[in-house]
């Protein structure tokens, strides 16, 4: 075989592959959103779950997705920027730094249902916040820190060099440096990042099934007292997300259109999470576009 | 830039502070709703007290549905209560009710069962249902009832053709439940007697809505199912000639059945009781009990203790 | 800030920096307390069989899973097999796959690549495991049923379900050392005379090899730790397989599907909290297997 027979061969073979890839996500996405799709209504999407009774909904999960990923990334952006900062700035190369980001990255790869453990041991009963909202932020903090740290240290990294010694040099200290010129400047890249580690709030359910609990009482959403054991908007209340609420169905469901139940749920799921994928391309490409034409 | 980030920073300490002082803060509420109750009691012109409080009750996944449903009307009743339900397995709620997380411990099994004998007499039981399980098979296969024997002998691996007990010439795929399991427990007490081993190859699912989706598409499959979940899709067989329904369950001629335990920690308190006798009235045991395709605790004409004794 | 005098300025500069420090620091020092604290907190849980219920290490690695036995087994070797068979088998399957769609994006075709490929890949890893589970169940199951025998459920069910779960990783991690690549090492060799395929084979590949591996190995770790898709296909008996295509269980099918029936405190729930230690060990291996692969790399 000569060696351009070998060449096309090889570049036909990749590029099969890499169809099947497409071909294989087309089919996934398909059969989610084709099963789904047909059940999803503006009922669906708004109205209680139903035990037994057909056509129940799921918005107080839909609800509790969202409000949970508000909270988790309450937590987690502060702590995270500020820990990415310290990675990037102010640590000096050596032993404790390569430990930390040692730390960080075992962090990262943490089997999600250990997290879960770990939060129903703690959290929940040692911390006594029992099932909650707040307990599950707390435990999907764990997972999004170490993301957080590592986007916001690439962020960093990629301001221009020249720009940091310029305002150095000017006197203006390196905090503020750092808070007005390079956070600005790496602000897509962080942005982006944040959204996209966002997304991953919504399909966490291993860690969530200890810590915030598989029950939703029940809402009343006109109340907007935030420690009012019925609003919505309290987080020491239990919460099951929209991945909880599929997973329960799917092994407990007495309802008789739980197939369906779940398969609306999860093509409502699926569809979030385009949507936050777009967001955040969208997003990324608008503050480049603000940032390089204000420059 | 400078303020933002310290907004931040100060909007989560606080936060991070009310979480530590509401938590602290929802200890003692729980404990004296009693206390709440007759200072309420005081305004209501009704007969009726008006109750407030909170009540937490964790376990079973099994009694889950039917504790939640109840729960639901009555805080309908009584607007003041919030009623939470997890579920999260019988072994984590009797340690939750054991450990005083939770003022109600569901259960599939007896206390005792699981727990040590000392933490296991400090609960006090409620038992609210009673669940009947029925062996099921895929509906293709054409045997409707199976003896005691055969389905020991099935469970155990020795029998693995359903031709041995008249059926076709199909192999038989077990799917089990994972030796933790409390329905797993159940049916070896009552329906086959005797404990099994994981066999090998054996299937084994936690859930009951997994069970019925595998029993249903596996050709030969056999596994048992709580009765509320039987429909046209499996077939349920009948055990030592007797149909398994809710009537052969509550005259005793079909042993296959379980209580369904809610546990407190010592005598509950005032709205705990009152939500236990809401339900036990017979409002809800004759609706959403049965509706749940549970059964009556009410309607049965024997009652069993903990090592089996039947009592009429 | 203002021009009153030099002291005040100076005194400013101190302050902003070391609120700076502070509140970085207290960043991460909190972050290295959580990390602490869960090893801490899961070790201790996890070592209590061993102190306190007498387990002996050999008997973690029996073959034999049986809680109820008289008296009780504790082998956890079949899940500890089937987690590394699982695994193994998915990084098997996505690893060309994960490749070629690296290499499709960087090198084959780079427009079509990047506008269409990579957002395909970043929603694969959006999509939640529960989904995959689901998926994987109404879809996988029952094809390898019909194929194959044996109930379809197995260890090539939960392997195809993971490696795509895993392809993500594997994928941009891949698209990442291919794009660092410095371009007078490709031009070199096609200046050379040397086809794609030599150039990629001889090159591209050899030079990116323990970048690739890093991103093999990640995919693997996530492929060990993922819990509720694996234990929907995998079937949970707790034997070590014959076949592909027989009923096993993983370190984290078995947790999910027993610590919900056992009592916190009880042997058997102590168990299932060394295991879920092993699987935080396991983590660690994973890690410093990708930490000494990166320094390869920049060697």
């Amino acid at each position: 075989m000569s060696a351009k027979t070998k060449d096309k061969l090889a570049t036909a073979v990749i590029v099969t592959l890499a169809g099947i890839i497409v071909l294989v996500m087309a089919g996934l996405l398909g059969f989610i959103l084709v099963r789904g799709l047909g059940h999803v209504s503006f009922h669906f999407l708004t109205s209680a779950p139903q035990t037994i009774k057909e056509g129940g909904g799921i918005g107080p999960q839909l609800f509790n997705s969202l409000f949970l990923l508000v909270l988790t990334m309450i937590i987690t952006v502060p702590l995270g920027l500020g820990a990415g900062i310290y990675m990037s700035e102010y640590a000096k190369p050596g032993k404790i730094t390569d430990t930390i980001r040692l730390i960080v990255e075992v962090l990262s790869s943490f089997p999600s249902i250990v997290v879960g453990l770990f939060g129903l041991l703690v959290i929940v009963n040692t911390f006594g916040l029992g099932f909650s909202l707040f307990s599950g932020a707390l435990a999907l903090t764990v997972f999004n820190l170490p993301l957080m740290v590592r986007i916001t240290e690439q962020g960093l990294s990629g301001v221009p060099a020249a720009q940091k010694e310029a305002s150095l040099a000017l006197g203006i200290s390196k905090w503020k440096t750092i808070k007005s010129i390079m956070l600005p400047i790496s602000m897509p890249v962080i942005l982006t990042g944040t959204i996209l580690a966002a997304g991953r709030v919504f399909g966490e359910a291993a860690a969530l099934l200890f810590t915030a609990g598989m029950s939703s009482p029940r809402l009343d959403f006109t109340n907007w007292n935030p420690l009012s054991p019925t609003s919505p908007l309290n987080p020491f209340r239990p919460a099951e997300t929209l991945a909880v609420h599929i997973w329960k169905i799917n092994s407990e469901g007495l309802a008789p259109d739980a197939p369906q139940i779940a398969a609306g749920a999860s093509a409502v799921l699926i569809l979030m999470v385009l949507i936050f994928n777009l967001l955040a391309r969208w997003v990324g490409r608008l503050m480049m576009k603000k940032f390089t034409a204000a420059k | 830039m400078k303020k933002s980030m310290l907004l931040v920073l100060t909007i989560i300490l606080t936060l991070t502070l009310a979480a530590c002082g509401s938590s602290s803060d929802n200890k003692p509420d729980n404990s004296s709703s009693a206390g709440n109750t007759s200072a309420n009691s005081g305004k209501e012109t009704n007969d009726k007290k008006e109750l407030s409080g909170s009540i937490l009750a964790v376990g079973s996944s099994a009694l889950q549905p039917l504790v939640e449903q109840v729960s639901h009307s009555f805080m309908d009743e009584n607007p003041k209560v919030s009623i939470q339900v997890q579920g999260g397995g019988s072994g984590t709620g009797l340690t939750q009710v054991s450990g005083g997380q939770a003022d109600i411990g569901n259960s599939d099994v007896f206390a005792s069962e699981k727990l040590d004998a000392g933490p296991a007499e400090e609960l006090v039981d409620h038992q609210v249902a009673v669940v009947g399980m029925a062996a099921v098979i895929n509906p293709e296969i054409t045997v409707d009832n199976l003896t005691k024997d055969q389905l020991v002998k099935i469970f155990t691996g020795e029998i693995t053709n359903w031709k041995d007990v008249g059926g076709a010439d199909q192999k038989i795929q077990i799917i089990n439940r994972p030796s933790s399991s409390g329905t797993r427990a159940t049916f070896e007490k009552y329906a086959l007697g005797t404990k099994t081993e994981d066999l090998q190859g054996a299937i084994q699912e936690d859930s009951s809505g997994t069970v019925k989706k595998l029993v249903k598409e596996t050709p030969g499959a056999i596994g048992y199912l709580a009765l509320s979940y039987l429909d046209e899709s499996i077939k349920a067989v009948k055990y030592e000639g007797v149909e398994p329904t809710e009537d052969n369950v509550a005259n005793g001629t079909y042993p296959v059945w379980a209580y369904e335990h809610m546990y407190t920690k010592g005598e509950p308190s005032e709205i705990v009781k009152t939500f236990l006798d809401y339900m036990l009235s017979d409002e809800v045991q004759n609706k959403d009990v049965v509706e749940l395709g549970y059964i009556p605790a009410s309607k049965m004409q024997i009652k069993r203790d903990v090592d089996g004794n039947i009592t009429k | 800030m203002t021009q009153s005098g030099r002291k005040q300025k100076v005194k400013q500069h101190v302050i902003e920096e070391w609120t700076g420090k502070i509140v970085t620091s207290f960043c991460i020092v909190l972050l290295v307390v959580i990390i602490f604290s869960m090893v801490y907190f899961v070790a201790t849980k996890g070592l209590s069989a061993f102190f306190k219920d007498g387990l002996k290490l050999s008997e973690i690695f029996g073959t034999t899973w049986k809680p109820d036995g008289e008296p009780p087994l504790f082998g956890a070797l079949p899940f500890i097999i089937g987690s590394f068979s699982t695994s193994l088998l998915a990084a098997v399957i996505a690893a060309p796959l994960g490749i070629s769609a690296a290499l499709f994006m960087v090198e084959i075709m780079p427009n079509i690549g990047r506008k269409y490929l990579q957002p395909v890949i970043e929603l694969l890893a959006g999509i939640p495991s529960v989904v995959y589970g689901f998926v994987g169940l109404s879809v996988i199951v029952p094809l390898y049923r019909d194929i194959f025998p044996g109930q379809g459920l197995g260890i090539a069910a939960g392997a195809t379900v993971l490696s795509i779960m895993i392809l993500p990783t594997i994928t941009s991690i891949a698209t990442d050392a291919l794009a660092s690549l410095p371009a007078g090492l490709k031009e070199g060799s096609y200046a050379l005379g040397a086809t794609r395929w030599q150039t990629l084979s001889r090159t591209v590949i050899p030079t990116t090899l323990p970048a690739l591996m890093t991103g093999i190995v990640l995919g693997m770790a996530r492929a060990f730790g993922e819990a509720l898709a694996v234990q929907m296909v995998i079937g949970n008996a707790p034997h070590i397989p014959h076949s592909l295509f027989e009923s096993t269980s993983t370190l984290t099918s078995v947790i999910t599907l027993s610590m919900g029936n056992t009592v916190m405190g009880s042997m058997q729930n102590n168990v299932l909290w060394t295991l879920a230690f092993i699987l935080m060990m396991m983590t660690f291996v994973f890690v410093f297997v990708v930490r000494w692969l990166e320094r390869r790399a920049q060697r």
